[in-house]
């Protein structure tokens, strides 16, 4: 059978989404934020939701997320996702209020108002993106940074002894009560990226019922700040970053 | 009944991270020798008969490259 | 006739905020300014017009609550004290720099550092020279009854959506906590989404078919159009420069001299020049109502033949840095002040213009 013949708009299964724009992502070759952007957006194509989603975009690599996102979107302050998206969702309880935050940002900078949002379980998913290092400032050391892993401020590799230890936000966040849905997941597989797709999925649908803040990390990769080439960095994902923040569900409905 | 499949790559916008050939089953796609205009070096098809659309490259591709087409033959 | 009510300056900011149809208040405790927040809690504000009020949990919080709500077009505020002031700079900074609308209240305490809760002016730089980072302006109003602290609610939430832009109310202690009677209004109805989505095409109302998305953001990392995008806010700036100066003149007139002050200074300054004009001098006072804009034009033309001018606040001397722009320095210029939380005498003041500039 010719390719020709193959090719044909009815033979068409997979194409990128009309919720993502044109525009080329300023992400480095292999980086998960193109994954998770477009699982986002195929989400919100899928529940045809794109005229009642509003997305909160962080500082980090994906600062420039709402270039990315055919959505209406707002670029918070370092670590303030959570404040605005509290506020949005209580102005406008019709709206789907999505935040996308990194880790330094949700983790470091931004723990008090992620902790507070999710505490008094505000009706928000937001989705978090660990990939154990600050990537836009130039490879830094940040809260999930692994024992013993050099960065740019690390260089002899994290000493937990004077730079404290990697934080387990996700795991924190499963214990409060405001928390209705958490789970960790990464994008490195095909199976582990439809997995994903369906997490995120999850995540919208508690909104929709008001079950209180639906939260995702997604365990990813950083090719440049862990100096690595993109498959191997997805390699090292897997054998040092899994270990340490292990994938699956922290916390799912009982009647689910 | 078989599967066959084919892609449809973005080549200008691909930035050749070279994710998506872990996720192919049939060794269906690789690097190009030859490089874009910003300087990757592109996917392509290198063995198109073997492709099944089962879209794991699509679903790995962080840049929304790749269109799938299937057909049941 | 309308309703009157006694109250409180800070329960009169509440007050105004729920019957002129504010769509959010998101805020943290902090003296001495709580009965705002305490109010607000206790009307029910949701109940009678659906507003929302939420304590958050910091003032970094409430300012990007504000922050997120403003992306909406919603008419949100806050409101806070010096030190927690301190703390919303960041967020009012991003505001300015996205040109949202919103207000933010600060009932002045002494400073620096947790100083003291006792009313003080002293956060007069913050407010009108920036606070925080990047070339940007708070319109800034200055009430000094409790009246006005209530009708500037309704003013502030006018000129914000007007310049999207963020307005400051620079209140002190005195008029957060003194008890005066206020003319209230009816309740107002709130925006409607449809409403929103009509008037403010910058607003984030969800994405349709009929438009491109919006992006709310003060990023812009090339250069050349980030310059651009100052000139735009400068431009703005001189826009309301050009419009929106208020300012209050008791017996100008004749005077010889000036006293120039705002908030509870300009009331205690009235006073002294009660008391100044019953010992045969002339005194006149300017009470600058926006401190940003500030009434440099007016001050330079009504003291264009004076004697002297004296700024009476309760700061080490800040008010006084704008005043001596304004006349340039052609006409002496002296301060009178107390700070830490102390509040000048009337009588205090006219010592100070006997000695400062006779």
């Amino acid at each position: 059978m010719k390719r020709e013949d193959i090719v044909k708009p009815e033979n068409l299964i997979y194409k990128r989404t009309s919720v993502l724009t044109d525009n080329v992502m300023h992400y480095c070759p292999g980086c998960g934020h193109g994954v998770i952007h477009r699982l986002i957006a195929e989400v919100v194509d899928e529940m045809g939701i794109q005229d009642k989603t509003l997305i909160v975009a962080p500082v980090g690599c994906s600062v420039l997320a709402y270039n990315y996102f055919d959505l209406d979107a707002a670029e918070a302050a370092h670590g303030r996702a959570p404040a605005l998206a509290t506020a949005m969702k209580r102005l406008r309880p019709d709206q789907f209020v999505l935040t996308y935050q990194g880790d330094g940002d949700l983790a470091a900078i931004g723990t008090a108002e992620t902790i507070h949002a999710c505490n008094r379980g505000e009706n928000i998913t937001m989705i978090f993106v660990n990939n154990g290092i600050y990537g836009m400032t130039g490879g830094q050391m940040a809260p999930t940074t692994l024992e013993g892993m050099k960065t740019a401020t690390s260089p002899y590799g994290r000493d937990l002894s004077t730079m404290g230890n990697p934080l387990k936000i996700t795991e924190l966040i499963a214990q409060l009560p405001g928390s209705y849905y958490v789970t960790r997941q990464a994008v490195y597989t095909p199976a582990l990226v439809r997995k994903c797709k369906k997490a995120i999925r999850n995540a919208f649908e508690y909104q929709k019922l008001n079950k209180g803040t639906s939260f995702v990390e997604i365990v990813s990769n950083c090719n440049s700040g862990w100096k690595l080439p993109p498959v191997k960095a997805n390699q090292w994902l897997e054998e040092h970053m899994l270990p340490f923040f292990p994938l699956g569900d922290l916390k799912v409905p009982e009647n689910k | 009944m078989a599967l066959k499949g084919s892609l449809v790559i973005d080549t200008e916008k691909c930035k050749g991270c070279g994710v998506c050939i872990t996720g192919c089953p049939q060794n269906v796609i690789a690097l190009a020798k030859n490089v874009n205009a910003k300087g990757y070096n592109y996917l392509e098809m290198v063995d198109e008969d073997a492709c099944v659309g089962c879209a794991n490259c699509a679903v790995l591709c962080p840049d929304g490259v790749i269109e799938v087409y299937r057909v049941k033959i | 006739m309308k309703e009157l009510k006694l109250m409180k300056g800070n329960e009169a900011i509440a007050e105004a905020a729920i019957r002129c149809g504010v769509d959010g208040y998101f805020g943290y405790p902090i003296t001495p300014q709580s009965e705002i927040l305490e109010h607000l809690m206790s009307e029910n504000p949701y109940d009678k017009t659906g507003m929302v009020v939420l304590q958050a949990e910091s003032e970094t919080a409430s300012i990007n609550m504000v922050y997120g709500g403003a992306c909406l077009g919603k008419k949100v505020m806050t409101s806070s004290s010096s030190p927690g002031i301190s703390l919303m700079q960041e967020g009012l900074s991003y505001m300015a720099g996205a040109e949202l609308p919103a207000l933010v209240v600060n009932v002045v305490r002494g400073g620096p550092g947790l100083g003291t809760i006792q009313p003080s002016q002293a956060d007069y730089f913050q407010t009108v020279k920036g606070g925080g980072h990047g070339d940007y302006r708070l319109i800034t109003l200055a009430p000094a009854f409790v009246q006005e602290m209530y009708d500037f609610v309704e003013l502030a939430f006018e000129l914000a959506f007007k310049y999207r832009n963020p307005v400051m109310i620079l209140s002190d202690g005195i008029i957060g906590q003194v008890m005066e009677k206020v003319e209230v209004d009816d309740y107002k109805s709130r925006w409607t989404n449809e409403y929103i989505r009509e008037q403010f095409p910058w607003a984030m109302t969800g994405k349709t078919a009929d438009r491109p998305h919006r992006i709310i953001t003060s990023l812009e990392l090339e250069a050349s159009r980030q310059e651009k995008v100052n000139l735009r806010l400068q431009s703005k700036y001189k826009d309301c420069e050009a419009q929106e100066v208020r300012y209050e003149t008791t017996q100008c007139e004749d005077a010889d001299y000036f006293i120039v002050a705002y908030g509870s200074s300009a009331r205690i300054s009235q006073k002294a020049v009660e008391v100044a004009r019953e010992n045969g001098i002339k005194v006149g006072l300017i009470r600058p109502i926006t401190l940003w804009p500030f009434p440099s034009k007016a001050i330079q033309e009504i003291t264009a033949k004076a004697k002297g001018i004296l700024c009476v606040e309760m700061s080490a001397g800040q008010l006084i840095e704008d005043v001596k722009l304004a006349v340039e320095c052609k006409i002496p210029v002296e301060h009178f002040g107390r700070f830490g939380g102390i509040i000048p005498s009337p009588a205090e003041v006219v010592e100070a213009l006997h000695s400062k500039l006779m």
